[in-house]
């Protein structure tokens, strides 16, 4: 039983100078093992916050998490993070970056070295092992991210906007090898994302969150992410289905936003 | 021209001066011609034109190496080596004559008569201003007023011609006769075989310019100079004597006796103390128109003239050495003195190239050194006195057991306990090795060794600092009371603590490093990204690995730029610590040299200390580049 489980989550910053923001209330849900779950929201709702509570940075202040069948309590190798930036260590090369989960493990120096072989060619990166990471571009550094999240085998991934920070092309490339990546490991993914589109073509489920205070909106279960395994994301983009829900969601944030800026103006 | 290159130093300074030229020019014009040919960036303001242009180092090496050659007066030394022998020459014939010069108004602005003159009348007007407002009684206004009458009708008789006595007249005339007659002398260039053979003997005695220990050679060796020299000692000899001559005639001298009578006289019967007073001013008055060095104007005229006519002639006969003084001696002049000449000015505190570098060959010489230290030798040392430095007495205390006493038969056996003690004191035999040693050698190992704690005790601590409120709350006070303290202010203490010899050095040095350190590396641990933190953190990375594998290589950047500064500092805080006391190091060397006067090895110093800086520098930056090239890229 490795679901995730959330249990009436409720998370409240204290900021120094004493004013309290409520950044999730009530979140409740259950990731069962393998499922590929998007989280789409507008700017603020929570995301970041609820990623890293699961992450295990945070203490949620109410409720809690279930991973395994125990709660969670602080950062641990069964729950991999991707981070937007990668996050590299660039002080080191892209296959020591990679190898760095097995060190800290004081694995086998062979066995690591050739899983970390295996896991370049895996993200298309064969070759590069000798090279720096500041060289590389940002689709390659997310691949690293990837790797390096992946070698260390976890039960759970969790990816904080993975590609948010790149160009379209080398986007709709990654969203393919995070599909290829889910299909051939069978793990649980839970990515989050501003962009509508890629939350339609990477979640079997779909949150919507909705801000102050964060909570689950909408749920949606999805075939796209189905779809893209065999088929051209551009044919499933082009998809009847995929647009009627694109609007769909799409109004629902604008009138999220519309209702923050209404606030706020 | 055949005496420009005289001797082979000459020659390397004047072909290395031209060569210099022609670079400097050349680099110059090339650099201009590239300016006009490079129009494909029109903007400015673009960093990209500030790359490249090693001929602007060339032009920039150069010129500072032609600044050096000409203000040091070495170019001038090449090119003429007997121009600084003529110009003592000249000197000297100048010197002579200030004496009579300084009475006409030459260089100042009026006869020195007339400023006496004039002087002592506003002192007698002075004194009769006071009168007035003292409120004296008739009677002594009575017997004041005609001393004050007397007096100046004394001075006033110094100026007439008719009161003046003959032999005066005849002494004035005389000198200016004299004169003349040396400035004919000099004129006329003549020189008796004596003095000729006089120049072959100086020549070989003092060969030339800075060739031997003396700075310029005294004697005349150029037949020019050897005609300056000729009248320079008769015209000392005038001068003496024309300051001598004094305008008293008997006359005089019975009035000023007169004078001084009645004033003591005045003095004496008076119990007013303002009356006494002014007793006193007159007397003062009385004694400098006693002086008796106003003339009439008149009588002094041959003499002026005279001088006048020697100045033209000691002019004209310079002929092109007035040129060459003012051209390749630049910033200065050669002074006579009444046993040496001397350079002043540029040509004295700014040493010759050429002069350096021969007392650095010296200084360089292991077998000479300075102050019985060589500048950088090895020498052989044992092993065993190593052991006996590094390794602490006390750990032979630690051995179980006691130390061994000697027997009846007054002999002294060995046990593991004295064997240690052997050991740790180095009392052992052993072969030996090359050690460096030496003023750089010291001065180095002072600022590495001070460096060195700096490092390994301060990364840590401010690891430490940019991790944990405590650490920062509690050590931040500490440091940041101690760190603004300019270094030097502490050395008098630290000296005092730990000696003046290393230790308080090094540990002066360790203090300036450690807050360096402390401060670099916190604001490199402070400066890590909260997501590879968290990153690191999901990878299954305990904290000490998180530190040792992620937050240090995250704060090498800001560390290894704190170490340079370090460098940096310590360099510049040693010094000035070997400056206040110790018997070794570069610092030693240039406070020596200062109280010495040692210009040459002063600079020899100073050029050490920027290499040797800016060696440390470079390898810092090749470290740097080495260690972290992801810099900036991250
Ligand atoms: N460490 C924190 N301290 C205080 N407030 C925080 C902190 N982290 C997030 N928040 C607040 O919580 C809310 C949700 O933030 P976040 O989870 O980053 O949103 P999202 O990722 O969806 O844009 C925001 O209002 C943010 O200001
Ligand atoms: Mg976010």
């Amino acid at each position: 039983m490795s679901d995730l489980i959330a249990d009436q989550v409720d998370m409240t910053f204290t900021m120094p100078s004493g004013e309290q923001v409520h950044a999730l209330k009530d979140v409740s849900f259950t990731l069962k093992q393998g499922e590929l779950l998007s989280v789409l929201g507008p700017s603020g709702c929570g995301k970041t916050t609820l990623l890293n509570l699961i992450a295990g940075f945070l203490r949620p202040t109410g409720g809690q998490f279930t991973l395994n069948d125990m709660e969670i309590n602080g950062p641990g190798v069964e729950r991999g993070m991707v981070f937007q930036q990668g996050a590299l260590f660039e002080w080191l090369t892209v296959a020591e970056n990679v190898d760095f989960g097995l060190r800290m493990k004081k694995a086998n120096k062979a066995e690591s070295a050739r899983k970390v072989e295996e896991w370049l060619e895996i993200v298309g990166l064969q070759g590069f092992g000798n090279t720096p990471t500041y060289q590389l571009s940002g689709g390659m550094q997310q691949r690293v991210a990837l790797a390096r999240c992946l070698i260390n085998d976890p039960d759970l991934i969790l990816m904080d906007e993975p590609l948010g920070a790149l160009d379209a092309l080398t986007r709709e490339k990654m969203q393919s090898l995070v599909l290829k990546i889910w299909k051939e490991t069978g793990k649980t993914i839970m990515i989050i994302t501003h962009s509508v589109e890629e939350a339609l073509l990477l979640g079997e489920r779909l949150f919507v969150m909705a801000p102050r205070p964060g909570r689950l909106h909408k749920e949606y279960h999805l075939p796209f992410a189905e779809w893209g395994l065999n088929q051209d994301l551009r044919d499933v983009k082009k998809h009847d289905d995929f647009g009627t829900v694109r609007e769909e969601i799409l109004t629902m944030i604008w009138d999220m936003e519309e209702e923050i800026m209404g606030k706020t103006a | 021209m055949s005496e420009v290159f005289a001797s082979p130093r000459g020659l390397i300074v004047g072909g290395l001066f031209i060569v210099l030229l022609i670079a400097l020019i050349w680099a110059i014009v090339y650099g201009r011609k590239l300016a006009r040919t490079e129009v494909t960036d029109l903007v400015f303001g673009n960093p990209q034109k500030a790359l490249g242009g090693w001929h602007w180092v060339i032009s920039g090496v150069s010129a500072i190496l032609i600044f050096w050659l000409y203000f040091s007066w070495d170019a001038a030394r090449a090119f003429f080596p007997n121009v600084a022998n003529e110009l003592c020459q000249v000197a000297k014939v100048e010197s002579a004559v200030v004496p009579m010069r300084s009475a006409f108004p030459f260089e100042s602005r009026l006869l020195r008569g007339t400023s006496l003159l004039s002087r002592d009348s506003t002192q007698i007007a002075q004194i009769r201003g006071r009168i007035s407002n003292l409120d004296l009684e008739a009677e002594q206004v009575g017997s004041i007023e005609p001393l004050l009458d007397r007096l100046g009708a004394l001075q006033v008789s110094l100026a007439s011609p008719d009161s003046m006595a003959p032999e005066t007249a005849a002494a004035l005339d005389g000198i200016a006769a004299r004169i003349n007659e040396l400035a004919d002398q000099l004129d006329s260039g003549e020189l008796s075989a004596e003095q000729v053979a006089a120049i072959a003997t100086a020549r070989e005695v003092d060969p030339g310019w800075g060739n031997t220990n003396k700075e310029i050679p005294i004697d005349p060796i150029t037949e020019r100079g050897a005609r300056y020299a000729a009248v320079a000692a008769p015209l000392l000899e005038v001068s003496k004597e024309y300051t001598s001559i004094r305008n008293n005639s008997p006359a005089f001298l019975d009035e000023v006796a007169a004078i001084d009578a009645d004033i003591k006289a005045l003095i004496a019967s008076t119990d007013s103390e303002s009356v006494a007073q002014i007793g006193k001013d007159l007397t003062k008055v009385l004694k400098r128109i006693d002086d008796a060095v106003i003339f009439p104007p008149s009588a002094l005229q041959p003499v002026e003239y005279a001088l006048a006519n020697l100045h033209e002639v000691h002019r004209d006969q310079q002929g092109s050495l007035r040129l060459i003084d003012a051209i390749a001696l630049p910033g200065g002049r050669i002074v006579a003195g009444k046993t040496a000449c001397t350079e002043q000015g540029s040509g004295r505190w700014l040493p010759k190239p050429s002069d350096t570098i021969r007392k650095f060959v010296g200084l360089a010489d292991p077998t000479r050194g300075y102050k019985g230290h060589a500048l950088l030798w090895y020498k052989q040392k044992t092993l065993a006195e190593m052991a006996g430095f590094f390794i602490p007495d006390w750990i032979a205390d630690l051995v179980p057991g006691e130390y061994p006493r000697h027997n009846e038969a007054g002999e002294i056996g060995q046990n593991l306990k004295s064997k240690i003690l052997n050991i740790a004191t180095g009392n052992f035999a052993s072969p030996s090795v090359p050690i460096p040693t030496g003023h750089i050698w010291d001065s180095m190992m002072r600022v590495l060794t001070g460096l060195f704690f700096g490092i390994v005790l301060g990364v840590p601590l401010g690891l430490f600092m940019g991790l944990s409120r405590f650490a920062k709350g509690f050590f931040d006070p500490l440091i940041e009371l101690y760190r603004p303290v300019p270094p030097l202010a502490w050395a008098p203490l630290i000296l005092t603590i730990f000696g003046i010899q290393d230790d308080g050095k090094i540990f002066l040095l360790f203090m300036v490093a450690f807050a360096i350190m402390v401060i670099s590396a916190r604001t490199g641990a402070t400066g890590t990204q909260l997501s590879k933190i968290h990153a690191s953190h999901s990878l299954g990375a305990s904290r000490w690995q998180i530190l040792r594998n992620v937050i240090l290589p995250n704060s090498l950047p800001e560390i290894l730029t704190g170490i340079r500064i370090s460098i940096g500092v310590c360099w510049g805080t040693l010094v000035a610590a070997e400056m206040l006391a110790g018997t070794t190091g570069i610092g030693f060397v240039e406070n020596v040299a200062r109280k010495q006067n040692d210009y040459e090895i002063i600079w020899i110093t100073i050029i050490l200390l920027g290499l040797l800086g800016l060696l440390f520098d470079l390898v810092m930056r090749w470290v740097i580049s080495r260690t972290i090239p992801w810099r900036g890229k991250g």
